[in-house]
């Protein structure tokens, strides 16, 4: 596939950026977070951006959605980092939904997939159970028992976790020296007994949870997948997500380098441009090509899930990496670039490196992926 | 040939199967069994000799230029099919050559139909090794500053003055030159684009050892040295913009040397070969991760060459952009040799005999420390890019 987009990919992403530029532009961050707005998202433009389609672009049309691919999901996700909307996107929309697909579990997509599509369920993924990303150590247990499982154990950072519907959980139920052995998946209510959820506001105004199990009873058809062998489906729906989330920061690297190069040339100082001194171009002119690497690193990743190819799990480490350590710099270099007024709350610019240092730590960070692409390659 | 892509590829692979000699069809293994064509060149082997004249008379040394001046006369989709049954069969390039990579493009855009048809096919089919006239004693960077004068003396021009750094000045036939036709001009108005044979009466080539002790190459001083007017390309005394549009290609191919290198040639498959594992991990951690952060650029910019290629396939054009690729990829070169030294410890250091291939590995990491000045320097490039892409002033 050519590394271009196609023109109705180019009119989705042109679509996005209209929506997203005139119903939630940074301001609507800011909003909800003067406003102290307890879910982080604005649950109706949630409901304006189903009606879009975009909580329904990765769901195949039995289940009521577009089937759009990963390729269309990437660019409305890339220009929600432009204009840092919250959203259930990669919670819900992309994190949960492919879980869902790729669990193969027909009953519950039929359940929930269509639900997502129209944005009235939402659901997150609950697997880490470290302050680390360390998707394989799964302590939480899951004990048979008559017709289902008792699930006892907690887990960590929980995106969007006081909003969700539902949770999908890894849980131990076997035993194992491979530690990606033995573990399942299931579908969990967030409503049933014994689930304890607390949430924490992060630095970027995003919402995180922590959830409890306490002996908290499924029963065995919200098994997602294979039993003991759940692993291989949230591996491969991690790589999907960090794929996703590496376009939102390639979003949220584009806007900030955008916004310093505006400033470069406007504000002055020694009665020229700042943007005049070769010191802060040569500066300018590498974070360019950085960015321009990122875009070719995420369009790449996006397609080879479209084409289910085998590169999914380097690619995404790929992108993961780059996307991070350029977002860092585009929003470090901001802020260094604006001096003084880049320090203040009332300046936006600020927004963005909150936002990078989230997006960058979830499913990995820069030095996790390039930790694991050495390993994909063998050394 | 067929214009259908299906029939293309077999006529292409049926082609090569009887035309690429046996010998052609591996990687080379030193820089003697590049073909560099023109009157000097000692080809290696007679299959060196048939290859290069098989593909020449074929126009597929320059696979995409116009068949009435002796070109394949391929579209992108049959360049791209050629390229890949190439390198299906491990074909090496049959020509290296400055007159398709750099001269070609601007005398296919500038030149007259004469000129055209005069040096194109000679060029295609390897009979003319070219040298580039560009820098001088006082114009590297402020190129536009040079100043060796061509005076006008009706049926010829007269040049005087000299050029340095002239890469193969010693083995090249003819040089493209940048020369000033109008003293009196301001500085980029007066140079003119001008073709002339090397041996020339009044031309002397003088090489210039370079730390890798190679002399690739050279001064070039000229004496009173009769140019013929017809070898006068574009309009008189506006030679700075085919001097700049022969920068871009220039600058394209010289960013090439940041592309991956592929299987087992890559710095981590080195690394495991000379350091070995622990386990499945390099035993050096902290050169492991020096090696990860360089892998993910380099696999980054051979996805944003192969973007970069479609777009100009979708009507995109580079402009600018090709300083970036210039810049990242020769300073991603220099990594990669600095990885290269790092790993091979003490025996990086050999600087002769036959173990080392004549210290072959340290001759051609220093030779690396050129990449991110010819052609214009590093700096320069981020000058283009701050200005013409990014639109700062000053
Ligand atoms: C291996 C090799 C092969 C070559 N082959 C050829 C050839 O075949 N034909 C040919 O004509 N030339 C050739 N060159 C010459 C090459 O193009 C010049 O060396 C190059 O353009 C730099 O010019 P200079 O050497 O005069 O350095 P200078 O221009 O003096 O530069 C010195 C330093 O100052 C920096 N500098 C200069 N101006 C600026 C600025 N405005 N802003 C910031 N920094 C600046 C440079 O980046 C550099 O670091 C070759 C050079 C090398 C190394």
């Amino acid at each position: 596939m050519a590394l271009v987009l196609t023109e109705e990919q180019t009119m989705l992403r042109d679509a996005a950026k209209d929506f997203l530029g005139s119903r939630a532009p940074v301001l609507h961050l800011r909003q909800l977070r003067d406003d102290e707005e307890t879910q982080g998202f604005s649950r109706e433009l949630w409901t304006e951006m189903a009606e879009m389609g975009w909580a329904a672009i990765i769901i195949p049309e039995t289940y009521g959605g577009l089937d759009y691919g990963y390729t269309g999901l990437g660019l409305v996700l890339e220009e929600s980092g432009r204009t840092l909307t919250p959203s259930p996107l990669i919670s819900t929309a992309l994190l949960s939904s492919s879980a869902l697909i790729l669990s193969g579990n027909d009953g519950l997509c039929e359940q929930w997939l269509s639900q997502i599509a129209t944005g009235e369920k939402l659901l997150s993924l609950a697997f880490e159970e470290s302050a680390q990303h360390r998707p394989a150590s799964v302590t939480t247990q899951a004990v048979s028992e008559g017709d289902g499982y008792r699930l006892s154990g907690t887990k960590l950072g929980v995106m969007n976790g006081n909003s969700a519907d539902a949770f999908i959980v890894t849980a131990r139920t076997r035993l194992s020296d491979d530690p990606c052995e033995g573990v399942s998946l299931f579908l969990l209510p967030a409503n049933a007994d014994g689930v304890k959820i607390e949430t924490t506001q992060l630095l970027d105004n995003h919402r995180s949870s922590t959830v409890r199990l306490d002996g908290v009873f499924v029963s065995s058809d919200q098994l997602m997948g294979p039993l003991h062998d759940g692993y291989p489906i949230l591996k491969k729906t991690l790589d999907r997500g960090r794929i996703g989330i590496a376009a939102e920061m390639l979003g949220v690297a584009q806007e900030s380098f955008d916004r310093t190069l505006q400033y470069l040339k406007e504000r002055k100082q020694f009665g020229v441009p700042i943007g005049s001194f070769q010191a802060l171009q040569h500066r300018a002119a590498t974070l360019f090509g950085e960015i321009e690497l990122c875009k070719s690193v995420v369009l790449k990743a996006l397609q080879a899930v479209d084409e289910n190819s085998d590169d999914i799990a380097l690619l995404a480490s790929l992108a993961k990496a780059k996307c991070g350590q350029t977002a860092k710099l585009a929003t470090a270099e901001g802020i260094q670039m604006h001096g003084g007024i880049g320090m203040t709350d009332e300046f936006d610019i600020g927004f963005f490196i909150k936002h990078w240092r989230a997006l960058n730590q979830q499913l990995g960070d820069s030095r996790f992926h390039l930790e694991r692409f050495a390993r994909l390659r063998a050394y | 040939m067929s214009t259908d892509p299906n029939m293309f590829r077999l006529e292409v692979r049926e082609w090569l199967d009887t035309n690429c000699p046996e010998e052609m069809r591996s990687p080379m293994s030193s820089e003697k069994d590049a073909c560099w064509g023109g009157r000097n060149f000692i080809f290696q082997s007679e299959a060196q000799r048939l290859w290069l004249h098989r593909m020449g008379e074929k126009g597929w040394t320059a696979p995409d230029w116009p068949k009435e001046y002796g070109g394949g006369g391929l579209n992108r989709e049959q360049l791209k099919i050629l390229n890949q049954e190439m390198k299906r069969i491990n074909a090496r390039p049959a020509l290296y050559s400055f007159g398709i990579s750099m001269l070609g493009p601007a005398l296919l855009k500038y030149g007259n139909e004469a000129q055209k048809l005069t040096y194109l096919p000679a060029i295609i089919r390897g009979e003319i090794r070219w040298a580039q006239g560009y820098s001088e004693p006082n114009a590297g960077s402020d190129l536009a500053n040079l100043q060796a004068p061509a005076v006008d003396k009706g049926d010829h021009y007269l040049l005087n003055g000299s050029k340095i750094w002239t890469s193969y000045g010693d083995v090249g036939d003819w040089m493209f030159c940048l020369v000033r036709t109008d003293p009196d001009a301001s500085k980029h108005q007066g140079i003119s684009f001008m073709l002339f044979d090397l041996k020339t009466p009044g031309i002397t080539v003088r090489p210039i050892k370079l730390i890798s002790g190679r002399s690739p190459f050279c001064e070039v001083f000229f004496e009173d040295v009769k140019i013929p007017r017809e070898q006068q390309v574009g309009e008189l005394n506006k030679g700075w913009s085919i001097a700049k549009y022969l920068l871009t290609h220039e600058r394209e191919m010289i960013s090439w040397t940041g592309l991956s290198r592929t299987g087992s040639d890559s710095v981590s498959k080195t690394a495991t070969q000379v350091i070995g594992k622990t386990g499945d991990k390099l035993d050096d951690a902290i050169l492991r991760a020096d090696i990860v952060r360089f892998e993910v650029d380099e696999m980054a910019f051979a996805l944003t060459i192969e973007r970069a290629r479609d777009e100009v396939k979708a009507g995109v054009s580079l402009g600018a952009v090709s300083s970036w690729f210039k810049f990242f990829g020769t300073e991603l070169n220099k990594q990669r040799y600095n990885l290269l030294m790092d790993i091979h410890g003490s025996e990086a250091l050999a600087w002769s005999g036959e173990a080392s291939d004549d210290g072959k590995l340290a001759r051609d990491w220093l030779r690396t420390k050129g990449n991110s000045i010819e052609g214009g320097t590093s700096e320069i490039q981020l000058n283009i890019v701050a200005k013409h892409i990014l639109g700062l002033p000053g």
